[in-house]
């Protein structure tokens, strides 16, 4: 790791002004990426916006028919929060499956959205939710935020504050692990709110998060587990490495889907 | 006393309090007054000629103490590091073994070779200056591939093996392997790959290099398996010091499964170092130097070939195994394709002829050694999968076919060296298929069709040579050293013992076993008696711990030197008892007169042995300390039956361990607790060969699993709860009976799962590591071929 400086702010336009200050500074979450990267000297900032004594980043409420996520909670606060396993108990069952228990203790929803790493599960249910990633400076349609592997639509300057999640009558994630990392090598989270069905898969493709039209289609007909026996998801714009090739990952899309379609069902 | 702690008894370790509560001395938690701190610089290539070398920005930058080249240690006339064991080809020449250089001579041949050493007062700065150092490669082509390295033309990694052929060596008659495979009626051919594995023990290496110019003395403290044999190789080869002159101490070490046997660059060059800076000189592995170059295990390519008659009666066996050195040899690596490997080949089976040929091969990667079984698991691995498919293809069941050619009478004179002195394998064999419920697997596998799953079971009947070794055998053989062990009782003279050991323990539970051994013989409490290895200053000698040897050679030592303590003990006795020697009976810690009511407990005796009150030094030396050294006089032969019933999802080719039934022979058994710990540690890392484990080099020579992201450990979530049972044919060679049970489970654990897998999807088309993918892969194919 290499030297940097350290700042703590207190307010979000503290954070904004400081990161402001240098084209080399970088905002500091949970750091469950960064500061292994660091460490590997793969990133090497000068300065650090520690996002942790901001105040009323970290926070969980219902609010109407949403479900607001402070960007600086972390996964074990998501998936033990009352609220969400009421609201949507998907989204808490795929924050207690990221990492172990440290990286949930630490990692956090805005840092996840924010590096948007291609395998990474909140990417998923962001998209699959429709939800809002609420910045410092605007709201953002999951929609129109993911844009490729690590890379979204945040601007220089800015922040994620909360992100908004619509409440689906219907929803579940399904994780197929990479056997080293388990990280996803392929996730599907799948949600149906009113006549609206939405499939995002992460881990799979090459250009990170994505809806899958196919899965979509056919769960959109009969939202139901058998709705998906014969789709086949094409392995064009897939990811393959050692691990698994395209065609794995595109055989393994409809699989996973499925079974998270089930556990939906069951659910409901 | 001795029934609670002695002999048999799961005794709770002794070292776990210190290990559980933080309070372990590992080589990373020793820090030594002014010590600085070495990063070495690695080569980024896997193949290239170093044209310049500019270190002098380096020496500049803030906190160096000192940049070190291969010049460096050349001009000090220090040694490049040795393979210990000496292989001769088919034609009687010696095994070409190219120069090893601690840090690199002018080449390096494979992705995290070392190019330099830079010193400074913190590890940061050293990391930083190392940024410094100007290097310009001249790239040459790298070979990754056993295949592609022996052909025509391929770049030459020594100039010594212009074929990047180390050896072509063979064991076996090979007249009389052709003539047993002319008569046969069915012939089972395998082509096998026994995958690369990284060894990945939880303690990184470390080193921490000192020397005392007062007393001209240097001292190493290194994360090794053998330290006497690191001082020897240090010494006598690589020229840091004379013996006298170069304490190593290797203190709590954190795993080792082999890869802590070795002598490496990072430890030769901290302690020559430590003199050079005139500072202490540390360096502790970070995980992805411990993935470049702690040597790795494994890596071999075989064409395996098995005779049988009409009724399904062995003939004969032939291989050709192609086995990846890597780019250099390490310290044994050359034996463990070799004489670690081939004489395994008869497995649990009555044989008459096998032959066997091994090619080792230079490539641009990691050095390969020793790794948990070394040799064993990969014969093992090639008898097994051939019994299985032989089995099947003559339509017979896999047991029966296994207790047909099972060895029925001992001793047996293999065709490949070993003799085996003892073993019943048809009572492992018969007490597995119990406990496994053999005969209701047809059972299970319908219930799991199903529900659309394929259950299949595998058969693991496996045989090992531990107790490594008689010296004049492996002496003949090729080795550079004997590999006998030492032992020294020292009782204190109010009875306390302690027992310096030349076995070293890394996980072992040595502290532990080791005591039950004492308490049992000497009848005293287990708390009185302290185990004292890793310290060549306080150990004479002694050639560590591998090969499952500690207990039966190791204890056996130990034995031999506890046998000396109660004779010195029985003539003390009759001193102070007032009778003759010839009276004095030793039983449960106390000497006693036979036949009277007069008797001295182990601890009165021992004073009277200091206090020497009782007798004149004309009749009887004082004190109570003994030592021996023991030699043993046949390696010996753990074997037993595993069977492995798993469970594949077609739709993903997850494979679930559904059962794991494990009956082994030991022979005797000193904490049921602790083997039954080396077996579940074993059958874990075979499963990982088996299932998750494979190191993985692109074709330029980058080692792409280089991390956790990508090498897959096994975790406890991905095992079964394993049933475990023995049988017991106590050793004959050693006074204990012990046969020694360290790597048992990692011999018998791959051959079963893939037996298991292979019987699931119906073909033997698939290696390890059997992934998801790759079972997927194989299920795709079964359909393909159930469709045609």
């Amino acid at each position: 790791m290499h030297a940097f400086s350290y700042h703590s702010p207190k307010t979000v336009r503290q954070a904004a002004s400081l990161l402001g200050k240098s084209d080399d500074a970088k905002l500091l979450a949970g750091g469950q990426t960064l500061l292994p990267t660091m460490k590997q000297r793969l990133a090497s900032p000068t300065h650090l916006v520690d996002l942790g004594k901001v105040e009323g980043l970290a926070s969980i409420e219902q609010k109407g028919r949403n479900i607001v996520i402070g960007a600086m909670t972390c996964h074990a606060d998501v998936a033990t929060s009352a609220v969400v396993l009421q609201a949507i108990p998907a989204l808490a069952a795929l924050a207690g499956g990221i990492g172990d228990a440290q990286v949930r203790n630490r990692g956090t929803i805005g840092g996840s959205l924010a590096n948007n790493d291609p395998a990474a599960d909140y990417p998923s249910a962001a998209l699959a939710l429709n939800a809002t990633i609420v910045t410092n400076k605007r709201k953002i349609p999951a929609d129109q935020y993911f844009a490729g592997m690590f890379a979204t639509s945040l601007e220089e300057g800015e922040i994620i504050t909360k992100v908004s999640f619509p409440i689906p009558s219907k929803a579940a994630y399904e994780k197929f692990p990479n056997p080293a990392s388990r990280y996803a090598l392929v996730g599907v989270f799948v949600a149906k709110k009113g006549a609206d069905v939405r499939a995002a898969v992460t881990g799979a493709g090459s250009d990170g998060v994505f809806r899958s039209a196919e899965v979509e289609a056919a769960l959109k007909a009969r939202f139901n587990p058998k709705a998906l026996d014969g789709v086949k998801v094409s392995a064009k714009g897939l990811n393959g490495d050692i691990h698994a090739s395209a065609d794995y990952r595109a055989h393994l899309i409809p699989v996973i889907a499925k079974r998270a379609v089930t556990k939906a069902v069951a659910k409901a | 006393m001795s029934s609670a702690t002695g002999i048999g008894a799961s005794v709770l370790r002794k070292e776990d309090f210190r290990f559980i509560t933080g309070k372990g001395q590992y080589t990373d938690d020793i820090n030594r007054q002014g010590q600085a701190y070495a990063y070495f610089l690695r080569s980024p290539h896997a193949h290239a000629t170093i044209k310049k070398l500019d270190i002098s920005a380096a020496k500049k930058a803030a906190g160096v103490v000192g940049v070190l080249t291969g010049d460096d240690l050349a001009a000090d006339k220090v040694g490049g590091l040795i393979c210990g064991w000496m292989i001769h080809n088919k034609d009687g020449s010696p095994m070409k073994a190219g120069a090893h250089p601690a840090l690199a001579q002018g080449k390096v041949r494979y992705v995290g070779d070392h190019v330099a050493v830079v010193i400074a007062d913190t590890y940061s700065q050293a990391k930083d200056a190392a940024d410094l150092i100007v290097v310009e490669y001249g790239v040459l082509p790298a070979v990754v591939d056993m295949n592609d390295a022996v052909k025509k033309g391929a770049t030459v990694i020594h100039d010594v093996a212009s074929d990047n052929r180390v050896y072509d060596w063979h064991l076996g008659d090979k007249a009389a392997t052709e003539a047993a495979f002319k008569k046969a009626k069915h012939i089972t051919k395998l082509d096998l790959v026994n995958n690369r594995l990284i060894p990945n023990a939880m303690e990184p290496r470390a080193a921490v290099g000192d020397y005392d110019s007062g007393q001209e003395q240097f001292t190493l403290y290194t994360t090794s398996q053998n330290p006497h044999v690191a001082r020897l190789v240090l010494s006598a080869f690589i020229g840091i010091a004379p013996e006298h002159k170069l304490r190593v101490i290797a203190p709590d070490v954190g795993g080792g499964f082999g890869s802590k046997i070795f002598i490496y660059a990072e430890e030769t060059v901290c302690v020559w170092a430590a003199k050079k800076v005139g500072r202490p000189v540390k360096w502790t592995a970070d995980r992805t130097e411990a993935f470049l170059s702690d040597a790795h295990g494994r890596d071999h390519l075989t064409h395996a070939e098995m005779a049988m008659d009409d009724k399904g009666k062995i003939l004969g066996l032939r291989v050709h195994t192609k086995a990846n050195l890597g780019a250099y040899l390490s310290t044994f690596s050359s034996c463990v394709p070799t004489y670690l490997y081939a004489p395994l080949l008869s497995g649990q089976y009555d044989i008459p002829a096998i032959y066997a040929e091994v090619d080792g091969i230079y490539t641009n990667t990691a050095p390969v050694d020793a790794y948990r079984g070394a040799g064993r698991p990969e014969a093992t691995f090639v008898v097994e999968r051939l019994m299985e498919v032989a089995a099947r293809e003559l339509g017979m069941d896999p047991a029966q076919f296994r207790r047909k050619n099972f060895i029925r009478s001992f001793p047996h004179q293999t065709p490949v060296i070993m003799a085996y002195d003892t073993g019943d394998y048809v009572a492992s064999l018969d007490k597995a298929l119990e406990m496994a419920d053999y005969k209701n697997f047809g059972k299970r596998k319908k219930e799991s069709a199903k529900h659309g799953k394929l259950r299949g079971i595998g058969f693991s009947a496996y045989i090992e040579a531990c107790g490594i070794a008689p010296s004049a055998a492996v002496g003949s053989l090729g080795a550079g050293v004997g590999l006998w062990e030492s032992a020294e009782v020292r009782v204190n003279p109010i009875g306390t013992i302690e027992v310096l050991t030349g076995s070293h323990s890394h996980g072992q539970g040595h502290e532990t076993t080791f005591a039950q051994l004492v308490s049992d013989r000497l009848g005293v409490d287990i708390n009185s008696v302290a185990i004292v290895h890793g310290d060549t200053d306080k150990v004479q000698f002694g050639m560590g711990t591998y090969g499952s040897r500690s207990g039966a050679v190791g204890m056996s030592a130990i034995s031999k030197a506890l046998d000396k303590v109660i004779a010195k003990g029985k003539k003390v006795a009759a001193y102070a008892l007032e009778a003759a020697e010839k009276d004095i009976e030793f039983k449960d810690g106390r000497f006693s007169v036979a036949g009277t009511d007069k008797s001295l407990a182990f601890g009165e005796v021992a004073l009277q042995a200091y206090i020497a009150h009782k007798f004149t030094g004309a009749e009887l030396e004082p004190g109570l300390k003994e030592g021996a050294f023991y030699d043993p006089t046949n390696f010996t032969f753990p074997s037993g039956v595993h069977i492995c019933e798993v469970e594949i999802d077609p739709d993903t080719g997850v494979t679930k361990i559904e059962r794991w039934t494990a009956v082994d022979d030991f022979g005797t058994i000193i904490n049921p607790m602790i083997v039954e710990g080396q077996v579940h540690g074993g059958i874990a890392q075979g499963v990982g060969q088996a299932m998750f484990e494979g190191a993985h080099y692109d074709k330029n020579g980058q080692l792409v699993t280089a991390s956790f992201m990508d090498y897959t450990m096994p975790r406890a979530d991905d095992l079964p709860s394993f049933e475990i049972g023995t049988t017991t044919t106590p050793c004959t060679s050693n006074p204990l009976g012990i046969k020694g049970c360290g790597e048992a489970g990692a011999i018998a654990a791959p051959p079963a799962v893939i037996n298991a897998i292979t019987d699931a999807i119906g073909h033997e088309n698939i290696a390890m590591p059997a992934t998801p993918q790759a079972v997927w892969l194989a299920c795709q194919a079964s359909r393909k071929m159930a469709a045609e």
